[in-house]
């Protein structure tokens, strides 16, 4: 009845068996085969298993699996390892009726055990086709709006045991060491980590070369102890190092360059990620770099895959940071004047080239340099302007409301935009757009396309990074008043890193495609998404 | 003789005061709270009544404006001195209404009738001599100085009027009005409080340690963060230097961020002042040497530089919802009401 309907399904399958079992090295397109196949099976298996809970009535998610679905699309992102090996076995669930058959099966003779599998596979077949015209219909939809739940990172989840526990299986399966959190946690903030620069991952556990490369190893350390800072420095460093990383790459045997290059980047981001939470403009490079590798054609060999991605690199760093700062400087320049009197805050990269071409272009004006305890960058940037001839005024930010009388306009730069047009910078820049809105002063941000970022936020509670508490002791007269802080149980020093500011507080955002209302931020990123 | 030694010890007192004063206003800020420079001064001025030499109510009051002339230009920006004198100024002035027989009343209010009736001073010089005035001007003082003596206490006991359990307070810097105030209400009830530390000299560090000795959870933040965190903040509590004659205030710097940012959330902004720091002001600047804040600057960046480091701050009266002093609560725009019945409107200039 079955038999000569299952005939050719049965014999691909017993060649790929045979060949597996004679141990002899698959071919290209036997592997290809063999992947999409488990992938089938895998989206079956998922797609069955919603419908074959709905039958026991059993309370079930099944947006989840489906959500999985769409993005993976791209091929190279699943990984074969962990698909369902035995793919008959896995046909097994699929029956309608799955409780009784293991009880029947031990009274089956052997022929009939053949038949009811080939029942099955025709059953799975048929499904199949079936299913291939139901996903394409519900891959149309999903196309043009995203999946609205996105997997929530786990560096702001660390109140929650089951998320830290999983998150140290998986570094410890990536041979990874855990950072562990330092001092008293102010409530409000429990849900993030909170590192002591005085113990660094790298002191705890030697970490040996074969897992991570050494220059991220090295990259990790200068994040975690603050020598590289900054959005546009912390992701040119990211990306020179992958470079390195992909220079001394060697693709090893039985794998493709695409899906194992990926692979191996995992764990050092998991790394970098423990040094210090990735920033967003970080977090867009690396999106682009795994996107860059998976699309290498598998033809190409080694060598010239290699040579592809770091050119891909390099026209990355110049496009979004070099030639946007050369267009942001352009039409920055035009909104300053003879005779402007310029306030700006801490150490912006973009901010200070801009203010140094304005210069140098002539025009005359004067910078007054706000800074904050206790990062205090803003030295860095009066450093910088000062060895230009760049005339400067230094106050500190509780100084703001006496300083901003004089001050014709505020230049601020941003570490990431959200979609809902909140700028996310270094904590302080709400502080100085608020008072400056009060005096009527125009605040202008300054941000590269590369950093707007499809995250939403309305407080700079929920995601925010807590940096060093120790930071914040000061000896003042040779007293340290908050010397013994972690003996006093109920005193809690709060060192923030970033907030956010509300659009209403911002006049205009300077970007490399012009200059656009902050509101504007979920357009650019439409259309850059829609030019990939 | 005991009268010229009287005055020498007299003068001696004067003299070492003025030295505090000087040597307290710069640097880090006052050596003592103003509370105690307030004490201090009017226990001189009771010195000066009872040990100088004056006949009248009219030399009276010239010695102590005397004084008072120099013990403000020592240290202009400590303005309870100059308030102390001028409450001693209005005690004489009511002490000899008393004395007369007139009622102090009717001699306050300077009502148009009264302009266009009496054409010229209506005080006569005060050359009248009355014997008990040096006693009674004596127990004024010392009236004075009792209450002086009270404020803070007196302060701290409405905390409980205006703190509930579990709320987010809000303070900058160090003052030892709210501190008291926080302590009295900690003693009841639980609440959190988050202190903003005030670069440069960082006064809310010791705030922080003392309110967390006294078992409050406290938090110490940078100033840059107090926008961040100030939507989670239920009140803000603030001291300040003066209170002045609109109802603003000068205080600390920063405080106007604070101010701002409280508004900006609908957060009540609460100011707890004692009416001695009630200043017929109305605006004043000061500035501090930057000695304080370029400590780590290179000299060769130092000389291109210019350096700001105002101490303190104005803030405007529309930005404060309420003035907690020893003599209860009151709105911004009462204030003016209160300077009258303090101070005399001939004496705002000394």
């Amino acid at each position: 009845m079955a038999d000569c309907g299952a005939a050719d399904g049965p014999v691909k399958k017993d060649d790929i068996v045979r060949a597996k079992n004679e141990g002899k090295e698959l071919t290209k397109e036997e592997k290809q085969r063999l992947r999409k196949e488990k992938k089938h099976q895998k989206k079956q298996k998922d797609e069955k298993r919603p419908s074959e809970r709905a039958k026991e009535k059993k309370p079930v998610a099944p947006s989840q699996p489906v959500a999985t679905q769409p993005p993976t699309q791209k091929a190279p992102t699943v990984l074969p390892a962990s698909a369902p090996i035995p793919v008959p076995a896995s046909g097994a669930p699929s029956h309608s009726s799955p409780a009784p058959s293991p009880a029947d099966k031990p009274a089956k003779s052997r022929a009939e055990q053949k038949a009811e599998r080939r029942a099955r596979q025709d059953a799975d077949r048929a499904s199949k086709q079936q299913s291939c015209f139901s996903s394409s219909k519900t891959k149309a939809p999903p196309s043009e709006l995203n999946p609205v739940v996105k997997r929530l990172p786990e560096h702001v989840q660390v109140d929650d045991p089951a998320v830290v526990k999983r998150l140290a299986k998986k570094l410890e399966r990536q041979q990874i060491p855990l950072r562990s959190d330092y001092g008293y946690k102010v409530s409000l903030f429990s849900h993030l980590h909170q590192y002591s620069r005085k113990a660094p991952l790298t002191q705890q556990l030697s970490i040996p070369s074969t897992v991570i490369h050494p220059s991220i190893v090295r990259l990790g350390l200068q994040y975690s102890q603050g020598i590289v800072v900054g959005s546009n420095a912390r992701s040119v460093a990211l990306l020179h190092a992958f470079k390195q990383v992909i220079r001394d790459y060697t693709t090893p045997p039985n794998e493709e360059l695409a899906r194992d290059l990926v692979n191996k980047l995992k764990p050092y981001i998991s790394f970098l990620n423990q040094c210090r939470p990735l920033s967003a403009s970080m977090g867009n490079a690396i999106k682009y770099i795994k996107k860059e590798i998976s699309n290498i054609p598998s033809q190409f060999k080694e060598e010239e895959a290699k040579t592809k991605l770091q050119k891909c690199i390099d026209c990355y760093i110049n496009e979004n940071v070099v030639l946007a700062a050369k267009a942001i400087s352009k039409y920055a320049i035009k909104k300053i004047s003879d005779g402007d009197v310029i306030l700006v805050y801490g150490c912006s990269s973009l901010v200070n080239h801009i203010l140094c071409e304005a210069y140098d272009k002539s025009r005359k004006f004067r910078v007054i340099v706000v800074d904050s305890r206790p990062r205090l960058e803003g030295r860095e940037a009066l450093r910088r302007l000062v060895q230009r001839g760049i005339s400067c005024t230094y106050v500190l930010i509780s100084a703001l409301s006496y300083i901003l009388p004089e001050v014709s306009k505020v230049f601020l730069g941003a570490h990431a935009l959200l979609a809902n047009g909140y700028v996310m910078s270094r904590v302080g820049t709400s502080q100085i757009a608020l008072v400056a809105r009060t005096f009527n002063v125009p605040v202008l941000v300054c941000c590269e396309t590369y950093k707007f970022c499809e995250r939403v936020q309305t407080d700079s509670f929920v995601s925010n990074e807590l940096d060093d508490p120790d930071d914040l002791m000061v000896t003042r007269k040779g007293k340290t008043q908050l010397e013994n802080w972690h003996d006093v149980s109920s005193l809690g020093l709060l060192n923030l890193v970033y907030d956010v500011t509300p659009p209403d507080f911002v006049d205009l955002v300077i970007t490399d495609l012009g200059m656009i209302p902050c509101t504007s931020v979920p357009v650019v990123l439409r259309v850059k998404n829609l030019e990939q | 003789m005991p009268g010229a030694d009287k005055e020498a010890d007299l003068t001696e007192r004067i003299e070492a005061f003025l030295a505090d004063l000087k040597r307290g206003g710069c640097g880090t800020g006052p050596i003592r709270g103003s509370g105690e420079t307030a004490r201090e001064t009017t226990a001189l001025l009771r010195k000066v009544t009872a040990q100088a030499r004056w006949s009248s109510a009219g030399d009276l009051m010239e010695i102590i404006r005397k004084e008072g002339r120099r013990m403000t230009a020592a240290q202009p920006s400590e303005t309870t001195v100059g308030n102390m004198v001028l409450r001693v100024l209005k005690i004489i002035r009511e002490e000899y209404a008393r004395s007369r027989g007139s009622s102090e009343e009717t001699d306050q209010q300077e009502s148009l009738h009264k302009l266009l009736t009496s054409g010229g001073l209506s005080e006569e010089n005060f050359r009248q001599h009355f014997v008990h005035l040096k006693a009674n001007v004596i127990e004024a003082i010392n009236e004075l100085l009792t209450e002086l003596e009270g404020t803070t206490d007196n302060i701290a006991m409405q905390a409980l009027e205006h703190i509930h359990s579990n709320e987010v307070i809000m303070t900058v810097g160090r003052s030892r009005t709210v501190e008291a105030f926080l302590k009295d209400a900690a003693r009841k009830r639980k609440f959190h409080v988050i202190v903003a530390e005030c670069a440069p000299f960082c006064q809310g560090h010791e705030m922080a340690t003392n309110l967390s000795k006294a078992s409050i959870e406290t938090t110490v933040i940078a100033d840059a963060a107090i926008f961040a965190v100030m939507s989670r903040v239920n009140k803000v509590i603030i001291g300040t230097q003066t209170v002045l004659a609109n109802g603003g205030l000068r205080a600390v710097n920063g405080t106007h961020t604070v101010a701002l940012a409280a508004r900006h959330h609908s957060t009540p902004l609460i100011v707890c002042a004692p009416m001695f720091k009630l200043s017929p002001q109305v605006l004043y600047g000061q500035f501090l040497r930057p000695h304080g804040l370029v400590f780590a600057l290179t000299c060769t960046i130092l000389s291109k530089v210019n350096v700001h480091c105002p101490v303190f701050d104005y803030v405007p009266p529309e930005l404060i919802t309420l003035f907690i002093s020893n003599i209860g609560g009151n709105a911004p725009s009462y204030i003016y009401r209160l300077m009258s019945e303090l101070y005399h409107p001939e004496d705002h200039d000394l």
